[in-house]
């Protein structure tokens, strides 16, 4: 027997739902804290939800954020933030800054003299600054993209829900979708808490969590749907601790591979992707979490009706052996 | 019974090796981006020079070419979002039809007495405020006389304007369909026009793309910055030539009938007073390129075609010693007097121009004016700097995480863990070879979704791998036990698979630029990876077992 890496032991018999009031309970008042966080703190958002301008600036003397400051109040720009930015890809000689400006006009982004005037006061800190990326967005279309951010998380929810319900039961789409919303929801929580930029990548991340949630939800319920056929008198709640104790190996693997992957590409992609990284990261820890703690407790609430022959899968049709 | 029939074994190493040659072209990327761009240049010019030649010979041309596209975000340029201020149109459409219109009405003045224009608020209605309300039936029936039925698939039966009345006012709107139609030809003429531009300007594989109903959006790869390209695009470049009424210092504040009153472009608080109705307009251009005047300084030279020939001619011809001017966008650039009768229908407009000003409004005026003035409602402009820092951050993320998921697939599964991670490698280069030959292009999050797609890709052989454990510990016999394996992860597999799709579906349709390039790749990746989960590994677990026959396998 050669040598394996395991992460769970060969045969697990954990009782998931031992200490369901805190691993269920503690999910639901972590949504309920995340949402409080979104209200009362807000989220941070990037030019693409309000509209203004980014600049993004490289330098090779050290970033002085007074020095910008002041160097920019001079220009009637209204809101102005800067930020240093710090990657651990950058050379000595790199010194990048993001300055971002509040929107100025009703519907227009930005004007290039305004641009230009901004440019030309910074290079008065430093003559050889550059300027890699310059971006702006007017105030009507970042209305638009908040829109068509929530109607794309809305929809995605309602597509995922109709495949489960049509491949399994309604009580396993309602579970696998909670299990969704938890996990986007308490992301959504934590850019509130730490005021992450969240932006247009955000909600791609966000997307692509509904997307890896799911998948890790389904693969339980799979499992869950097959031991339902073969242990008809085995109570519902055993029958879950089982499935879920054999795809448990399966669970931790998958996670863990692709923790590796966005992980690595959170070190070293660069500044410009972490948040987008950071929100897959913190999606597939919640995926996994929530497949195992929060998606079959729902079914088990609600309880399934197993008396009912799940849709005629496998039932010999009573007639079959008249001909035989 | 472990045996996968031949016919079947040759397709799947077949898709395998296609997927390797599609991507190898990728690992050369800039001999083969140089090549590409020879031949088209080649082709286009119809003779190679030296450079491109060599050019061409850096990539053999029986090899695949087709390469991903990098995106504004990896190489650097500049990105516009144009809405079409379609109002524009409505507005001179509207104006045209005021004296049709007018005249109509002048025909059953015995009814409706004196007409007169009044301002409208929204751009696509006429109002005319008629003396005697009585005769409005009679206004009404002689001003829809003029309307005139519009043929398009859904507004048959329907006229091109409206006319209804409302106390003494009648109204003359455009129609819904003909509104529409307007759109269609105004976005359509826009994107013409934005198209022939940025191509004179020499930029590669720019995108002009409309979206929605009457935005346009740009991206031109390479350029220095969006204000660069909004200077190019954003000018609506109307040129007319007006006659002269009078020159001051001022806004004349009653510029009289049919006149206006438009600004010096080069000297501070000169006006002229022109006539509205130019005697020739940019319309009659043929040609227009940048120019020197008798002074070597810089100048636009153009020429007209027969009908703006004729119309210059015999007004210079009638007007010697008057001055004209040259208005563009409503600005006069100069204001010459004419000295003699022009009949060859060419000449100069001298301004206060530098060499690449002149060039620019050659090009503009060439290509034509836009119909309708375009605001921004986004742009960005991305260094190549940081485009290739963001590459190379990519290249070196993906390496790692390959390495570090592959050692820990091994890890856990032993060889099965091996055979897993040769799938991965191919399943990567299937996915570059897709990307290549559909022509998608890379962005930043794309390079994550691959990255994604390497910690996922390999979740579809862990479902297999730790079902066979399972029915391995049931004692059954190791061949079955890898049949049942693959048999009974295959749901999982399906509906897990299904519902990321379903997901990076959705962000296709909503998503924008770069985050559509992300859904494409996780789609892609997710077909690919559950392809070579369930058939390429397979074939390597099926040939292993059949050149070894193992009495028991561990996985």
């Amino acid at each position: 027997m050669a040598w394996r890496l395991r992460l769970a032991p060969e045969k697990t018999s954990i009782d998931f739902f031992r200490w369901q009031g805190v691993t269920f309970g503690g999910s639901m008042l972590l949504m309920v804290l995340a949402f409080v966080a979104w209200g009362v703190m807000g989220l941070n958002f990037g030019i693409d939800f309000k509209g203004g301008t980014t600049i993004r600036t490289e330098s090779a003397q050290p970033v002085d954020v007074a020095a910008y400051r002041a160097a920019l109040e001079t220009l009637p720009l209204g809101d102005v933030a800067i930020t240093e930015v710090f990657d651990p890809s950058f050379g000595p000689e790199q010194n990048v800054a993001m300055i971002r400006i509040a929107a100025q006009d009703a519907t227009e982004s930005v004007t290039p003299e305004q641009i230009t005037a901004v440019e030309t006061a910074l290079r008065t800190i430093d003559p050889a600054m550059t300027f890699p990326s310059v971006e702006s967005v007017g105030p009507k279309v970042s209305g638009e993209l908040v829109w068509g951010s929530i109607i794309a998380v809305a929809l995605t929810s309602v597509a995922v829900l109709a495949y489960i319900w049509m491949r399994f039961e309604w009580q396993f789409a309602l579970g696998g979708v909670l299990a969704l919303l938890h996990d986007v929801f308490i992301t959504i929580g934590i850019f509130a808490l730490f005021q992450i930029k969240f932006d247009l990548t955000i909600v791609a991340g966000l997307l692509t969590i509904l997307g890896y949630s799911i998948n890790d939800t389904v693969v339980v319920f799979d499992r869950l749907r097959e031991n339902l056929q073969k242990y008809k008198q085995m109570p519902l709640r055993d029958v879950m601790n089982l499935s879920v104790n054999e795809t448990l190996s399966r669970t931790l693997m998958t996670s863990l591979t692709t923790l590796i992957a966005v992980g690595t590409m959170m070190v070293f992609g660069g500044d410009v992707i972490r948040g987008f990284c950071f929100a897959i990261f913190l999606g597939v820890i919640l995926g996994t979490y929530s497949s195992v703690y929060v998606a079959k407790n729902i079914v088990l609430m609600i309880g399934l009706d197993r008396s009912e022959k799940p849709k005629n899968r496998g039932t010999p049709d009573e007639f079959a052996n008249i001909d035989a | 019974m472990l045996q996968t029939p031949l016919w079947k074994r040759i397709l799947i190493w077949a898709t395998v090796a296609l997927g390797l040659v599609l991507a190898a072209p990728n690992l050369f990327y800039s001999r083969v981006e140089g090549h590409n761009d020879a031949a088209q240049a080649v082709e286009a010019a119809g003779f190679a020079t030296v450079e491109q030649q060599a050019a061409l010979d850096a990539w053999p041309s029986w090899l695949p070419s087709g390469i991903v596209n990098l995106g504004l975000d990896l190489r650097g340029g500049a990105h516009l979002l144009a809405e079409v201020q379609v109002a524009d149109v409505y507005k001179a459409r509207m104006d045209a039809w005021w004296p049709e219109v007018r005249d109509a009405l002048r025909g059953v003045r015995a009814e409706v007495g004196a007409v007169r224009r009044q301002p409208a608020t929204d751009p696509a209605e006429l109002r005319v405020e008629i003396e005697t309300e009585a005769g409005m039936a009679a206004a009404v029936a002689a001003v829809r006389a003029l309307a005139s039925p519009i043929v398009s698939l859904t507004g048959i039966g329907e006229n091109d304007i409206t006319v209804s009345a409302e106390g003494k006012t009648l109204i003359v709107a455009l129609s819904e369909s003909e509104r529409a139609a307007v759109d269609q030809r105004t976005i359509q003429q826009s994107l013409e026009i934005i198209r022939t531009r940025v191509d004179t300007a020499g930029t590669r594989e720019p995108t002009i793309q409309r979206q929605g109903a009457d935005r346009i959006l740009i991206q031109v790869p390479g350029i220095g910055s969006a204000s660069e390209l909004k200077a190019l695009i954003g000018t609506t470049a109307k040129l007319t030539f007006n006659p002269v009424v009078r020159r001051g210092t001022a806004e004349d504040p009653a510029p009289g009938a049919g006149n206006v009153s438009l600004p010096s472009m080069d000297e501070e608080g000169v006006w002229y007073t022109v006539e509205e109705l130019p005697v020739v307009t940019g319309e009659d251009l043929t040609n227009a390129k940048g120019d020197f005047d008798q002074n070597g300084r810089p100048a636009v030279g153009f020429q007209f075609d027969a009908r703006g020939a004729r119309a210059f001619g015999d007004y210079t011809a009638q007007n010697i010693g008057a001055p004209f001017a040259i208005v563009l966008d409503g600005e006069v650039i100069s204001a010459p007097v004419i000295q003699s009768h022009i009949p060859g229908g060419s000449g100069i407009i001298t301004g206060n121009f530098t060499v690449e000003e002149a060039n620019r409004l050659a090009v503009l005026l060439s290509a034509g004016a836009l119909p309708a003035s375009m605001t921004f409602l986004e742009e960005r402009t991305i260094g190549p700097e940081l485009g290739q820092d963001s590459i190379d951050a990519g290249k070196v993320a993906a390496v790692i995480g390959m390495v570090a998921v592959s050692l820990f697939m091994i890890a856990s599964y032993g060889l099965f863990g091996v055979f897993a991670v040769l799938s991965l490698a191919f399943n990567m280069a299937r996915i570059f070879g897709i990307l290549s030959i559909i022509g998608a292009t890379l962005t930043l999050p794309g390079i994550a979704g691959i990255v994604l797609i390497i910690g996922m890709a390999v979740d579809a052989n862990v479902l297999v791998f730790e079902r066979i454990r399972e029915e391995l510990k049931n004692a059954k016999s190791p061949a079955r036990a890898i049949e049942i394996g693959y048999e009974r992860a295959l749901s999982a597999i399906v509906d897990a698979n299904l519902t990321t799709l379903i997901t990076s579906r959705v962000l296709f349709t909503m998503g924008a630029g770069p985050v559509r390039g992300f859904a494409v790749t996780l789609a892609i990746g997710i077909v690919t990876s559950v392809f070579t989960a369930l058939y390429v590994t397979r074939q390597m677990v099926e040939t292993w077992y059949g050149l070894r026959r193992p009495k028991t396998v561990y996985v």
